[in-house]
């Protein structure tokens, strides 16, 4: 994503505004609690009417209330309108690289310019070098390389082509170089990008299964002290002590947890654009959650855990050669070798010797399956690289002793030996490796650590896979495997009780991701595996489901923090307000007054700002996340408990101190 | 605390803790096995197959309707108890309000008494009404809870058991032989078994002394052992025929934790998971002994009023001073506080010591004990309740660690901590709703005996106890007037039943999950934090809901007890 | 239906098995193996059952031990007939109530100068507070030795006579430890009529 997330004042006053239209009771009855806010608010307004006509002493008491609790619900709505103004401007900036885009709309023979909004599903269209993508699709003939960093911002070309696995392409983007005709695959206003920005915007978005059970919890105890407050006037009569309504429907909203309940949407929300911030979209908030489940992580090899191609490792040359001639012998017979073998068997000799200008009349020999072997012909001499047999055969006669040795150690090490011989002398072997991407190996440990297994899935023999799954630090190898047995393995994993997450790209890869418990797809992938899938990478990257992983648990973490915090608060409110209530009855109970609040009018003033005041607070929390740090399950929950319950406990006595001294020096109460 | 103090206390805690990993294994043995030939003889009786395994929902009629049924008969042995034969004092019977309220307490395991023991009971409606109804209570309890153990224990199952065997098994197998092996232990100490009712006495002094005297010892063990605690007498355990000697005391004491101690350890067993059993324990142990600790406290005080007057007693002879009024010489403070803490833990409800005559603190360790009603709680459901605290404390650890919750490998969904959450609604609607009404009406305010916060508290302790079926009460309330007969008895019903219900869905619910395996991410639930975590949810979730009765009640009086002054 | 059925057949099979059989035949037991305890560990002089030994009784007049103050009321519930076993009771009376509070006062008044206190003298609690039961038979160590001044007056029998009586009289904490030292006021003042020389006079006379 190219917009960076700053909250700035265009994203403050559209909050500000949604804020204040959120008052609306319909559209506050979502989140019970706050409606229960809300019901009090208006009631102690209705008092505040009353007593400002009678000119009762107590009316700015009730006037103070009434607009803190006011306040409360304004915080609550603010918050979550802020994070869905944060979605928006992300999803304005997104949108606004697919408009106006022409499309040249393919109709049998003929084309016509037609604009990229009207374009259906179905529909053939054409593009050429410097044109702009005008809707997603898959490229059915052709190939080209794509800038896509309108929606990665990563400006590094990629390519895009028919056939295979790599045929996506995204509105948007612009070609570089090629030509390819696109068969367009989803309706405007229906593509996963609309999806997700319709989540973003809220309209859309139902809570999860996690977020309900949490409501569910905050309504349990909601009505719980509903109960508390409701049998107290009795209680209280009864004592001696008659509290009137102003006072009862503070203490109720003290105690109801309105903290976690006015953020709780911002929370979901937040989760979601965090997810679009690494450039994922996801089809819903519970695809993020469960990601935050997941036990096992199935990634394919080729591509994902090594590069795509073998790539030249080392040269060992047979008895009586020297590297440098081997290696010579190489880099000519690869000069005109346009696979990526080929390349990186030139570069390795080039970097480890310098060599003059190659013979001047060398004509190239290309690699075919028959022959099984490439190289170059020139006047003096015959230079070949290929498989040990092929070899043989071009030399006419076996293979030296020390040569097969070699050939068998590269063989049991895990990699490919690629024989060179010049005219009838074997010179050597070069050694082909997978090449294991940079980073794997901490990347792995730290899922470990989260408690996540990872396990690599490879059609090689299980010596080569051996080999690679051991150095990119993976905890198991699926070898030889056959595309269909991939979903097999997914679902053994699943009957042992385990989520299973995977990343994949190819139409042969669709059964394996909606199998998946969370099946990220790559967005150069196929139509129909992103239809399997429940998110899209539109990096590409295989390896983004870890930090997928991470945000499906941060989303948790922050509302299980922010609840006990909540909760934990209203030790402190009550020792605020119980004495408040209650010792013109009973001075002796000032004793528990140990803040030493000032009057009883001040004490329940201050937690009742307090209470407001802690939303907007804890705003920034809400939007960021709490931080997620892979060091097992035991101690973070000590370090959360710590943070969030003993400091919800404490803060608030601090915090209502401090607005109680503050109202006592402005001589209110 | 004195040395003797002290040992007396670690001698009972020893015992008390060191058996209940033995009685755990061995009830969780008795569900094994074949049946024996009495067993299978009772099923052919009622005509029912004890293979047959119930769904939750089947299990909880079957619960319900074999519950009401005895109900019926314990009501109509009292409302009839002046016509029925075996009633040498003739004694008539009992009114309606309060014979309803007496089989309704005594089905559910609350043994509150809306009547005077001796002076208004036959024997013949202590056996067939008082100690019959003893027997199903306790163990319908023991059932309900063996089927939400299940839930569980069991992975994608989608039965809970069969109420009728699990009844049985645990009546034939544990609970008759313990009665009477502790009624006999108890008549040797001196509590009276006769068929006799009446013996008059006549004292060197002049005049005469009528004794009451029954099939006392029977009663008394099936009172302790099913953590029943209605006693045959008007003042329960502190009548020296229910409790003549300090060993006696020991020996009741120890019957309300031989089966409610060792649940922990029942559940450990069926888990197959011992650390995650002394887990359970270490929470409600903790919560027990600190009761204790804060009861002996308050029981050790004299009231400044009354030390100005110049009583005391000083530390002599292995005597503790303390707050004597409604207390037995032979117990003393100290084991007073241990009897005290230790039945409104088990939610019994026997009292060894006038409840109403407790200083403050005491009262508000009792009412404490009461709203959480799980440690170790009584019969079967006091733990079950405690799973179900589990259950939610759970689902936010979980939260603050990033993983769905999972508790023992199940993992909690929106409709486990909905029904967590149905069946902890029960205890504050039903106990501070009612308070307040009580409070409220004439009817309510006219049953109180003390004045100012103290009467508060009877009010408060009384639907306290009513709903967590425990059954002891500050003897002050009129708790035989119409409004309290029927409020509290409806109350008693809807304490039990209520939670119940949901909380045997739940076990409906988690059984037919399966039981994921262990990772690094999920969070351990047998270790010190889990059990710091379950204190801290159980405590602070409690005070936050009873806080303000709290303050009216007990916390005032001992403000207002420690400068001396009165109502 | 069927349900109502067995729990009709269930509910009547307990009431006799743990309505009735269970303790008659406890009772058989216990009788054949316990027959004092059984019975209420009755005292008999000269036939006649005069006491039990676990049960209090209200003894007044000056020259004897008297018992903890007791609150069992009438047959009806209401009124005060003290050591009344046929309704046993405590006072359920609140350490911050104003009348309770009065009672103390007057019962610690009595007992000072019944017994010659002198005011640096604490009055021992359990003298001036309701048992539990209404019925409890034992005093303290120390009420009883305050006790014995007036004994020792009203009787004629020297003090360190007394006091001997009450220590072998006494019963000390179960295997040494359970409970506290306790003195049975009805044994005690059985074996105090043994004791004295007074010839033992009708209630009254």
């Amino acid at each position: 994503m190219v917009m960076g997330t700053f909250i700035g004042r265009e994203i403050i006053l559209p909050a500000t505004k949604r804020a204040f239209q959120m008052l609306k009771p319909r559209f506050l009855a979502k989140n019970p609690v706050m409606f229960v806010v809300e019901v009090g608010s208006l009631i102690t307004t209705l008092i505040m009417f009353r007593d400002g006509a009678t000119h009762d002493p107590d009316f700015s008491f009730t006037a103070g209330i009434t607009a803190w609790l006011w306040l409360t619900l304004l915080f609550a709505n603010f918050s979550e309108a802020l994070a869905e103004a944060q979605g928006k401007a992300q999803a304005a900036s997104l949108r606004s690289s697919r408009q106006d885009l022409v499309a040249r709309l393919l109709e049998g023979e003929t084309s016509r310019f037609v604009p990229g909004d009207q374009l259906r599903k179905g529909d053939l269209i054409r593009i050429v070098a410097g044109e702009m993508v005008p809707g997603d699709g898959e490229i059915e003939k052709g190939a080209a390389s794509l800038d896509e960093s309108a929606i990665t911002g990563e400006s590094a070309p990629v390519i895009r082509e028919a056939g295979g696995d790599r045929t996506g392409v995204t509105a948007g983007t612009k070609v570089l170089a090629g030509e390819v005709t696109v068969r367009i695959s989803t309706d405007p206003g229906h593509t996963f990008i609309d999806r997700m920005i319709g989540l973003v915007e809220g309209a859309t978005r139902q809570k999860s299964p996690n977020e309900i059970a949490l409501t569910i919890l905050l309504v349990g105890l909601t009505l719980i002290f509903l109960i508390v407050v409701a049998s107290l006037p009795a209680m209280a009569s009864y004592s001696g002590s008659p509290q009137s309504p102003t006072v009862l429907i503070a203490l109720l909203v003290c105690l109801i947890p309105t903290t976690i309940a006015g953020l709780l949407p911002a929370i979901g929300i937040a989760g979601i654009f965090r997810a679009f911030k690494a450039n994922v979209v996801a089809k819903s908030g519970k695809a993020i959650e469960v990601a935050g489940d997941v036990d096992v992580l199935l990634l394919d090899k080729t591509g994902t855990i090594t590069f795509g191609n073998r790539q030249a490792f080392g040269f060992h040359p047979a008895l009586n050669v020297t590297e440098r001639a081997l290696a010579e012998a190489a880099w000519i017979s690869s000069l005109s070798d346009e696979t990526p073998e080929g390349k990186s068997i030139a570069e390795l000799s080039r970097n480890r010797f310098s060599f003059g200008d190659p013979p001047a009349d060398c004509s190239y020999v290309p690699y075919t399956p028959q022959l099984r072997m490439s190289g170059v012909d020139s006047k003096t001499k015959s230079v070949r690289k290929g498989a040990s047999d092929a070899i043989e055969t071009f030399v006419g006669s076996p293979l030296p002793e020390d040569v097969s040795r070699i050939i068998a150690e590269i063989g049991n090490s895990g990699g490919t030996p690629l024989v060179v011989a010049e005219n009838r002398t074997v010179l050597g072997v070069v050694h082909l490796k997978d090449i294991v991407k940079p980073g794997l190996p901490e990347r792995f440990r730290r899922l470990r650590k989260m408690g996540i297994q990872s396990i690599m899935i490879t059609g090689d023999n299980p010596l080569t896979a051996a080999a690679i799954a051991k150095e990119a630090g993976l905890d198991d190898f699926f070898a030889q495997a056959r595309p269909e047995e991939k979903m097999n393995l997914i679902r053994k994993e699943q009957e042992k009780g385990r989520l299973v997450a995977m990343s994949g790209d190819g139409t042969n890869d669709a059964p394996s991701l909606a199998q998946a418990d969370v099946a990220l797809v790559m967005n150069s992938g196929t139509q129909v595996a992103k239809e399997a899938g429940n998110m899209v990478d539109l990096d590409s990257d295989p390896t983004k489901v870890i930090g997928v992983v991470e945000i499906g648990k941060q989303l948790l973490i922050t509302r299980g923090a922010l609840t006990t915090f909540s909760v934990a608060n209203d030790v402190a409110k009550y020792f605020a307000i119980l004495p408040a209530m209650f010792v013109a009855a009973y001075p002796s109970l000032s004793a528990l007054n140990v803040m030493h609040l000032a009057t009883p009018k001040s004490a329940v003033m201050s937690a009742i700002i307090f209470n407001a005041v802690i939303i907007p607070l804890l705003i920034p929390l809400a939007l960021r996340g709490v931080r997620y740090r892979p060091i097992g399950a035991t101690r973070l929950l000590a370090v959360n408990l710590l943070v969030y319950g003993v400091g919800g406990i404490i803060a608030p006595f601090v915090g209502i101190k401090l607005i109680d001294m503050g109202l006592s020096a402005l001589h209110a109460f | 605390m004195t040395y003797h103090s002290i040992s007396q206390m670690i001698v009972f805690f020893l015992v008390a803790g060191l058996s209940a990993p033995l009685v755990g294994r061995y009830l969780a043995w008795i569900y094994e096995g074949k049946d024996t030939a009495v067993e299978r003889g009772t099923y052919r009786y009622l005509g029912i197959d004890p293979d047959s395994e119930m769904t939750w929902k089947t299990y909880g009629q079957t619960l319900l309707a074999s519950n009401a049924l005895c109900f019926l008969i314990g009501f109509m042995v009292l409302w009839f108890q002046g016509s029925l034969p075996f009633n040498p004092r003739h004694l008539p019977s009992l009114s309606a309000p309060v014979a309803f309220n007496t089989a309704a307490s005594f089905v559910t395991n609350t043994n509150w008494q809306a009547y005077a023991g001796e002076a208004q009971l036959s024997n013949l409606s202590q056996m067939i009404s008082i100690t019959f109804l003893m027997f199903v209570g306790a163990a319908t309890g023991f059932s309900a809870l063996m089927a939400i153990l299940r839930g569980f224990v069991r992975s994608r199952g989608a039965t809970v058991g069969n109420f009728w065997k699990d009844f049985f098994r645990f009546l034939y197998r544990a609970f008759l032989p313990a009665c009477a092996l502790m009624a006999l232990i108890l008549v040797e100490q001196g509590v009276p078994q006769t068929l006799k009712e009446i013996r008059t006495l006549h004292p060197v002094d002049g005049g005469t002394q009528t004794l009451v005297l029954g099939p006392v010892a029977a009663l008394e063990s099936v009172k302790n052992l099913g953590t029943n605690g209605g006693g045959f007498y008007n003042a329960n355990a502190a009548h020296p025929f229910e409790n003549p000697t300090p060993l006696a005391n020991m020996i009741e004491m120890f019957g309300m934790l031989t089966f409610t101690f060792s649940l922990p350890f029942l559940f450990g067993r069926l888990l197959k998971r011992s650390r995650q059993a002394l887990a359970f324990f270490a929470v409600i142990w903790i919560l027990y002994a600190g009761g204790y600790g804060l009861m002996q406290y308050s029981e050790q005080s004299i009231a400044p009023a009354i030390a100005s007057m110049g009583v005391g007693s000083p530390v002599s002879e292995a005597m503790t001073p303390g707050n004597m009024e409604g207390k037995e010489t032979r117990f003393g403070i100290t084991q007073t506080s241990l009897f005290s803490n230790t039945t409104i833990a088990a939610t019994t409800g026997a009292v060894d010591a006038a409840m109403d005559s407790l200083n403050p603190i005491g009262i508000g360790v009792a009412l404490f004990h009461m709203f959480l009603n799980e440690e170790p709680g009584g019969k079967g459901v006091g733990f079950a309740g405690f799973l179900k605290e589990a259950v939610l404390a759970i689902f936010l650890a979980g939260l603050m660690v990033g993983r769905t919750p999972e508790f023992l490998g199940k993992k909690i969904e929106p409709r486990e901590v909905k029904l967590a959450m149905l069946s902890s609604l029960v205890t504050p609607v039903l106990v501070l709703g009612l308070t307040g009404l009580a409070l409220l009406l004439p009817a309510g305010k006219a049953g109180i005996d003390n004045p100012g916060p103290h009467g508060f508290s009877e009010v408060l302790y009384g639907y306290a106890s009513g709903n967590a079926n425990n059954g002891s009460a500050m003897g002050g309330l009129a708790a035989s007037s119409p409004f309290y007969a029927v409020s509290i008895g409806i109350e008693m019903l809807f304490g039990r039943y209520l939670p119940l219900l949901p909380l045997l869905a739940l076990a409906g619910s988690l059984v037919r999950k399966p039981i994921h395996p262990r990772t690094a991410g999920t969070f351990e639930t047998d270790g010190f934090l889990f059990v710091v975590l379950m204190l801290g949810f159980m405590v602070v979730v409690t005070a936050l809901t009873f806080l303000p009765a709290m303050t009216l009640g007990p916390i005032v009086e001992h403000m207002f007890m420690r400068t001396g002054g009165a109502f | 239906m069927k349900l109502l059925s067995v729990s009709a057949k269930f509910a009547l099979f307990l009431v006799l098995l743990c309505g009735i059989g269970y303790p008659v035949l406890m009772t058989g037991v216990a009788q054949v193996l316990f027959p004092i305890p059984a019975n209420g560990s009755l005292i008999v002089k000269n036939g006649v059952p005069v006491a039990s030994s676990l049960i209090g009784q209200n003894f007044t007049r000056k020259d004897e031990f008297h018992p903890r103050p007791s609150a069992t009321p009438g047959p009806d519930g209401n009124g005060s007939v003290p050591y009344d076993a046929a309704f046993s009771s405590p006072s359920n009376l609140g350490p911050t109530t104003k009348s309770y509070l009065s009672g103390v006062k007057q019962a610690v008044d009595q007992y000072r100068s019944e017994n010659h206190l002198s005011s640096g003298e604490t009055v021992p609690d359990d003298a001036v507070t309701a048992s539990g039961s209404g019925l409890d038979p034992d005093i303290g160590l120390d009420n009883a030795m305050y006790q014995v001044r007036r004994i020792a007056a009203e009787r004629k029998i020297p003090k360190e006579t007394l006091k001997r009586l009450v220590r072998e009289t006494a019963t000390p904490p179960q295997f040494g430890f359970l409970g506290p030292w306790r003195v049975n006021v009805v044994k005690l003042n059985l074996a105090l009529d043994l004791l004295s020389a007074t010839a033992i006079r009708p209630h009254g006379g």
